[in-house]
């Protein structure tokens, strides 16, 4: 496809809110496949349609490992790793997604269950003591995924302080230099790796134990895959589902005829997880990048080889051409097949374990403050920006 | 020697991931997956994809009916 335009400047400004730029709506109708200049790298493709959004997730065509130490389009200064299992394709994403998908499947997930709520009747219990007002995102919605993805990993809690610091460096795109952002993710790396060492002396069940045999016992992946997946598993594991917490929680105070819907009913909470999944954003950007490896003609064009193509899951969300009244939040949609965790061989891993978690946290917090509300006006909730994820900075609320 | 591919699409999420990893071998047909032909050949893929499905919807077994993948 040829366009008419100069690329546009992508992003198309910080993140506003829960609100999308306006701009997608149009563009999803008339320019489905929009030419965008990036913040680092040069011109690349934002798909915007739900059926080529699919295809650029899944088809092996679009390749993350060609993206490997390249200058290529993307949101953040720096390079991507071979180490970094979003960062392969098959065989070797697949070598090493299957030593963790055990840990993660749906029947996994539900055992935890139960612990997660009880770590969310702890928290709550907390919040209730200290009195109104309290900020929901630091004595809720962080430490509620913080605590399961330590357990689960065998991440002291106790360093959660530190970790927490090179996180936010690790997922910054404009508030921090490129030499910041790297300190950030070397210090996370030596960080774990000190982990590792911990485990050779005093073998353990979690997962990273479990990754630290599958290299010791059968040198199913490198000492800095084992190090990087640690890693990874450990900020996508929390930040995500922190900032998810926040984020649907300010959308339902937003909308009280939903808020009600849910308290009258907490049967409707897991179909209302899928879809606020569906509707409210989380990333800032159009996603990882992908390098086409030869010609594909998409449903809105032609991508050509080499070329560098953005799927926007937030857009695809919205296709009406799939979600009936796209923009309206309906807890009751039968068919919701949303791309929020991704489609393909990098679908998240922790899609099971994030559902589980925002099931658990709506639910507890509903239950246990029936008259919860913001203690500041809607529109004055503060999100972060300069971020590859939104979320409130503060949720202040009382009861 | 042929192998028994069986997909419950009633718990399948349509991650894509079988799909992807192994695609002469299973398709999405309306969301949910379904194995291509239900014999086959031997083949590493089809293991693969039972391993890696986020909802243990794929199961296969050998010659004589024994679970191949996915180990629980
Ligand atoms: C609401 C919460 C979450 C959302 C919206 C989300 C979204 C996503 C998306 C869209 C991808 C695919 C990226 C791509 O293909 O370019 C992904 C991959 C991934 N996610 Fe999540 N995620 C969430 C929670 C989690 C949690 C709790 C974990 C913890 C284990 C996690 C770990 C990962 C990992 C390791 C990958 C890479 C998988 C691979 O490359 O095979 N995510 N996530
Ligand atoms: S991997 Fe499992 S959940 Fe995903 S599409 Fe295949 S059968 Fe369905």
């Amino acid at each position: 496809m040829s366009t008419v335009h100069e690329p546009r400047a992508f992003p198309f400004g910080e993140p506003d809110g829960l609100r999308l730029p306006p701009l997608f709506a149009t563009l999803r109708e008339e320019e489905p496949m929009v030419r965008v200049r990036m913040p680092y790298g040069g011109d690349a493709w934002l798909v915007l349609r739900y059926d080529d959004v699919k295809t650029v997730l899944a088809d092996p065509r679009f390749s993350r490992a060609a993206t490997v130490d390249a200058d290529v389009p993307r949101m953040m200064p720096v390079l991507s790793q071979d180490t970094s299992i979003l960062s392969m394709d098959p065989p070797h994403h697949t070598r090493l997604r299957k030593l963790v998908a055990k840990a993660f499947t749906a029947r996994r997930t539900e055992i935890l269950r139960p612990r997660t709520e009880q770590i969310a009747t702890d928290l709550l219990d907390a919040v209730e003591a200290q009195g109104p007002p309290v900020d929901l995102v630091q004595s809720f919605a962080l430490p509620l995924p913080i605590t399961v993805i330590c357990e689960l990993l065998g991440v002291p809690q106790a360093d959660r302080a530190d970790f927490r610091r090179w996180s936010d460096g690790v997922l910054a795109t404009t508030s921090l230099t490129a030499q910041e952002m790297e300190a950030a993710m070397n210090s996370l790396l030596t960080y774990m790796a000190g982990l590792v060492a911990e485990r050779r002396r005093a073998p353990t069940g979690d997962v990273l134990g479990t990754l630290v045999r599958a290299r010791d016992e059968d040198d199913r992946l490198t000492e800095d895959e084992l190090v990087d997946f640690g890693v990874t598993l450990l900020i996508a594991g929390h930040e995500t589902t922190a900032n998810q917490i926040g984020n649907f929680v300010a959308a339902l105070f937003r909308s009280p005829p939903h808020l009600a819907a849910l308290r009258a009913d907490p049967g409707l909470v897991p179909a209302a997880v899928e879809e606020m999944l569906r509707l409210v954003p989380l990333g800032s950007g159009g996603g990882f990048v992908r390098i086409a490896l030869e010609d594909v003609e998409l449903k809105a064009g032609l991508v050509r080889r080499g070329e560098a193509v953005m799927a926007d899951i937030l857009n695809a969300n919205r296709d009406g051409r799939v979600f009936a009244d796209p923009e309206v939040l309906d807890f009751h949609r039968e068919n919701n097949p949303h791309l929020m965790f991704g489609h393909g061989v990098h679908h998240c891993v922790g899609a099971q374990l994030a559902r589980m978690e925002l099931q658990v946290a709506i639910t507890a917090l509903l239950r246990r403050f029936p008259s919860l509300e913001l203690d500041v006006p809607a529109d004055e909730v503060e999100f972060s920006t300069g971020k590859l994820v939104r979320g409130p900075v503060a949720l202040p609320v009382r009861w | 020697m042929t192998w028994r591919i069986e997909v419950d699409r009633t718990s399948c999420v349509g991650s894509g991931m079988c799909t992807a990893i192994a695609p002469e071998r299973f398709v999405l047909v309306g969301d949910r997956a379904q194995a291509v032909e239900a014999a086959v050949e031997p083949d590493d893929a089809v293991l693969d994809a039972a391993e890696s499905c986020p909802m243990e919807a794929i199961v296969v077994r050998g010659e004589n009916a024994e679970v191949l993948a996915p180990e629980v």
